[in-house]
């Protein structure tokens, strides 16, 4: 039987690809390189459709005779606050907003991959970016309640031997938020780029000339990598950040607004 | 290839190989939360809901060595810092 040629989308995935985001232009301002990545697309992608779906989920909102619109965006952001007063206190539902937004970005960010888009999520600037805003919202709280005399001094607490076991502990709240998130996403797409690159080269192996093998099997893997992952890590990182900003306060206010 | 590039390269990648023995320890540590949770909400299921929240926190912090352990795995490979 003659060989047929086959299209390069049924082929699977032939040759082992895992690289960083393309870099669609760069340019140099005041020396410094600045990248225009595929990732910048992509979360304006993701931004218009977060939008898209806020504007579409809160039009027409009544008190009377509520649509199944209007239910659903309710529970959202029920569901959001909730967990805001829970975890942080009353006294702290002003975050609410900023980590509704984180957890929404970084959901539809990471769910992005299911597309067969690159996940937003899988870029370290990203969460660097995100790791940041929480830096300085922990640093400002810490400001607020104390004063800048009282962030500095906090530094020497308890024994001013501990400075720079202080500031390296600092350092790495939002570092490791940052790495935990970017591990988890980045280190998930690489392990099911991998497991397609081994079904197509085991489907190769047994002659076969579509790889079937790769029908079903990773879907298995995809949920969990794909899909438990992503919700765990954008919940993961929204808790981290309340706790670390909430935290931030000295004790006798939360027991306070408690 | 050159010889010394292909050392480099092995030792990299074994390096990458050994750097992942660093999840063990999440692994050990996070099967211990979760199963003291599991005991937690036996012994007060109404508490169910913040026993979970505070585990998974906890099992996000126990992992962030192993994710290290990841972090350099991948520069290892992919970046190749010392080729």
């Amino acid at each position: 039987m003659a060989i047929m040629a086959i299209p390069a989308f049924l082929q699977g995935s032939t040759d082992l690809n895992v690289s960083g985001p393309n870099i669609i232009a760069s340019f140099e301002i005041f020396g410094i390189t600045i990248r225009f990545t595929e990732t910048i697309v992509l979360e304006w992608i993701v931004m218009a459709v977060i939008l898209g779906l806020c504007v579409f989920l809160t039009r027409n909102l009544k008190v009377n005779g509520v649509s199944k619109r209007q239910v659903i965006a309710e529970m959202a952001v029920e569901a959001i606050t909730n967990l805001v007063r829970d975890t942080m206190g009353k006294s702290w539902l002003g975050f609410t907003p900023y980590i509704a937004t984180i957890f929404c970005f970084s959901i539809f960010g990471s769910l992005l991959s299911l597309t067969g888009l690159r996940a937003v999520t899988s870029d370290f600037s990203v969460l660097a970016t995100w790791a940041a805003i929480t830096f300085i919202l922990i640093t400002a709280t810490k400001i607020r309640f104390g004063g800048v005399g009282g962030y500095l001094k906090g530094f020497l607490d308890p024994i001013p031997v501990m400075l720079p076991i202080n500031i390296l502990s600092e350092v790495a709240t939002p570092v490791a938020m940052a790495l935990r998130h970017f591990g988890n996403i980045a280190g998930g797409s690489i392990i099911m780029g991998l497991v397609y690159f081994g079904l197509t080269g085991l489907s190769h192996l047994v002659k076969l000339q579509i790889p079937i093998l790769t029908i079903g099997i990773p879907a298995v893997l995809s949920l969990y990598f794909d899909l438990f992952s992503d919700f765990m890590q954008a919940f993961i990182f929204i808790m981290l950040t309340m706790v670390f900003i909430s935290n931030a306060a000295p004790p006798e206010d939360e027991t306070q607004t408690a | 290839m050159d010889i010394s590039e292909a050392i480099v390269l092995a030792g990299s990648a074994i390096g990458a190989g050994l750097a992942m023995i660093a999840g063990i320890g999440p692994g050990i540590g996070e099967g211990y939360a979760v199963g003291k949770a599991c005991e937690a909400i036996a012994r007060q299921p109404e508490a169910s809901g913040a026993v979970t929240r505070t585990m998974f926190v906890g099992c996000a912090v126990a992992e962030s060595t192993g994710i290290y352990g990841l972090i350099i795995a991948l520069l290892l490979i992919f970046l190749k810092p010392f080729t």
